[in-house]
């Protein structure tokens, strides 16, 4: 497996860039991985990233985008609770981008 | 993952084929499978000393098992009517896309080791040794293949492509060169029960929600139930249809179509997947367990019918497969067979589409449907190929193609057909079918996509087409993605049941 350096830590990731172990997550380590996806983290984007974490903590799986929408609606306001906010913040697709900054492995299927 | 640079091509009146541009797709390749993945579904997980022996044994193993494998070696004469028939040929104009020149990259060492000329005197016959790089060879192009049977239509032998590739990709595994997208999926569905590797408590927080969502929207109480034993009907859906967008405005549109019908049916949690990726990888044995997973779920809930989403290969599958892999005809004297036969109601076709169910409905007048809540639409469709070309719906011929664009004409007032020899049997694939619905694959997927968007782009110059309904979960993923690199919005695609769901009235 491939490592990255970061802040003088050496971290695994798979071929893609996704974390390989969750535990090595942190916020310095999302900064990175954001700056690789090239997007610039705002409150918003921490908003999501954190959501994420809570809900794979409870779950083991990322949200199914409905219920992310509808979180993020709630805490933002209902202009906020839809597709195409989240594709403005993560703009190659809110699963995959969003998922590897907050450090969850990658969701497959047909998505 | 950042978007690599690649030529996306141009929109034309007409597809023109392009002229070769020989190894423009080669460095195109798919991520390896790593080793716990392959131990799991039981291949090696690198190429080993014995790697070549390996490949042969398994080539041989499959021209035994599979008559017509063998007979898609010997038959073709190399006429050239499929060279221009695929979409990642004319989309990437890489020769080896050509399906004649892809099939070659096996028929050269099948003549080589499995018949006399080629054992003789190779350089004959075109005979060639199994060599690592021809091995690469089929690493890349046999995953640059959807497994979408338009070649087959115009082969004058009807010679398939997607057998060939499925045969390809399992000496692959055999040899131990799996594939990190698919593998990763089928072991997933094995342990967790679906493609997403969604666990039954996630499950049932995110039908929750969208029982509330529903509510919110019309007032109803619509229910999306979960392991409710003694329910009617199954509905096996691909678990995108509960993840992702547009996607689950399809589920939406199945559990209002029950809910307007006065159905007793469940979802099952252990067998939350429709999908079936043992078709794509060739493997007759991962296909059957996979498969089996909605046999017990049915024998356990008690069901008397099976539904299945909108999914194109899982139909492939439930049409055409699960008798042999499952059912009566896997084995006559298979207790577990027996018993789901004697427990299903053969008044009704076992298994059963979602739109052969809906369309049936609304023959009998029990929907009621406001095609004007659809009038912000001028829709066009597009035929899936595993649904297309591989399975059938209703009683009449080319039901398959009639009964989804007789539900978007009853539940909109605005549609027009794509060209005729791009749909149909004739219909283009998405290009991200077959296992390479993967980022690691995406100039291909965006290339692949080329024939049918150009096809998009005339109705929507000529016609003002803004949504293209389509009834399979790897389409709509694979379009949401590409569209944007044609210059279209992503949320252009969805489900026929979203149409349903939309124009639905629910009491």
């Amino acid at each position: 497996m491939p490592t990255v350096n970061i802040a003088g830590k050496d971290i695994e990731v798979d071929e893609e860039g996704y974390l390989t172990n969750l535990a090595d997550w942190n916020e310095e380590v999302a900064a990175y991985l954001a700056k690789e996806e090239k997007v610039e983290m705002t409150d918003s984007h921490w908003e999501v990233v954190n959501f994420l974490r809570e809900y794979y903590n409870e779950y083991q799986i990322a949200p199914a985008i409905r219920v992310l929408t509808k979180a993020i609606a709630k805490k933002l306001g209902p202009d906020k609770g839809n597709n195409k906010y989240l594709y403005e913040l993560f703009p190659y697709g809110p699963a995959k981008q969003a998922c590897k900054i907050a450090g969850l492995p990658k969701p497959t299927g047909c998505i | 993952m950042a978007a690599p640079e690649f030529e996306v091509p141009q929109f034309k009146e007409q597809i023109e084929i392009p002229k070769i541009r020989e190894g423009s797709m080669s460095h195109v390749k798919s991520f390896v499978s790593p080793q716990p993945t392959q131990e799991f579904l039981g291949y090696p997980w690198e190429l080993g000393e014995d790697w070549k022996e390996r490949a042969l044994f398994k080539m041989g193993d499959l021209l035994k098992k599979y008559r017509s494998l063998r007979v898609f070696m010997d038959a073709c004469v190399h006429c050239g009517a499929c060279t221009d028939k695929c979409h990642y040929y004319l989309g990437s104009a890489d020769p080896k896309n050509m399906p004649v020149a892809r099939q070659e990259l096996m028929r050269k060492v099948y003549r080589r080791y499995f018949t006399l000329p080629g054992k003789i005197a190779p350089w004959l016959v075109g005979a060639e040794e199994l060599t690592k790089e021809t091995l690469e060879d089929w690493y890349s192009y046999y995953h640059q293949c959807s497994e979408c049977r338009r070649c087959s239509v115009f082969c004058p032998y009807g010679i398939d492509t997607a057998e060939i590739t499925m045969a390809g990709r399992e000496i692959l595994n055999y040899a131990g060169m799996g594939q990190k997208y698919s593998n990763e999926i089928l072991t997933k569905v094995q342990k967790i029960g679906n493609n997403l590797g969604l666990p039954g408590p996630a499950l049932e927080d995110t039908l929750a929600g969208l029982e509330e969502d529903i509510e919110a929207d019309t007032g109803v109480p619509v229910k999306l139930p979960m392991d409710v034993k003694g329910a009617e009907i199954l509905l096996v859906t691909p678990s995108a249809d509960f993840f992702s967008e547009p996607h689950v405005e399809s589920l939406i549109g199945y559990a209002k179509v029950f809910h307007a019908a006065g159905a007793s049916w469940t979802l099952s949690s252990y067998a939350s997947e429709a999908g079936n990726f043992g078709l794509f990888n060739g493997n007759y044995e991962t296909m059957r367990k996979v498969a089996l997973r909605i046999r017990d779920a049915a024998l356990e809930l008690g069901v008397k019918r099976i539904i299945v989403g909108e999914c194109g290969h899982a139909w492939r599958v439930a049409y055409s497969f699960w008798n042999t892999l499952t059912g009566i005809g896997f084995d006559g004297k298979d207790p577990f067979s027996i018993e789901l036969q004697q427990q299903l109601d053969h008044r009704y076709p076992q298994p059963m589409h979602i739109c052969e169910y809906t369309w049936d409905l609304i023959q009998q007048g029990r929907l009621k449907l406001d095609p004007s809540a659809n009038d912000d639409k001028i829709i066009t469709y597009h035929d899936s190929c595993n649904v297309a070309r591989a399975s059938r719906m209703g009683d009449e011929p080319g039901g398959q193609f009639t009964i989804p664009r007789n539900i978007i004409k009853a539940v909109a007032n605005n549609f027009h057909d794509m060209a005729a020899e791009t749909i149909g049997e004739a219909t283009f694939c998405c290009g991200g079918g077959g296992g390479v619905l993967t980022d690691d694959l995406i100039e291909l997927r965006v290339k692949g996509a080329y024939p049918r968007m150009n096809a998009l782009n005339n109705v929507v110059q000529e016609e003002n087409v803004n949504f293209m309904a389509t009834i399979c979960a790897i389409c709509k993923a694979q379009f949401t993605k590409v569209l944007p690199y044609y210059g279209f919005d992503r949320s252009m695609v969805g489900g026929v049941h979203q149409l349903v769901s939309a124009a639905i009235k629910l009491d």
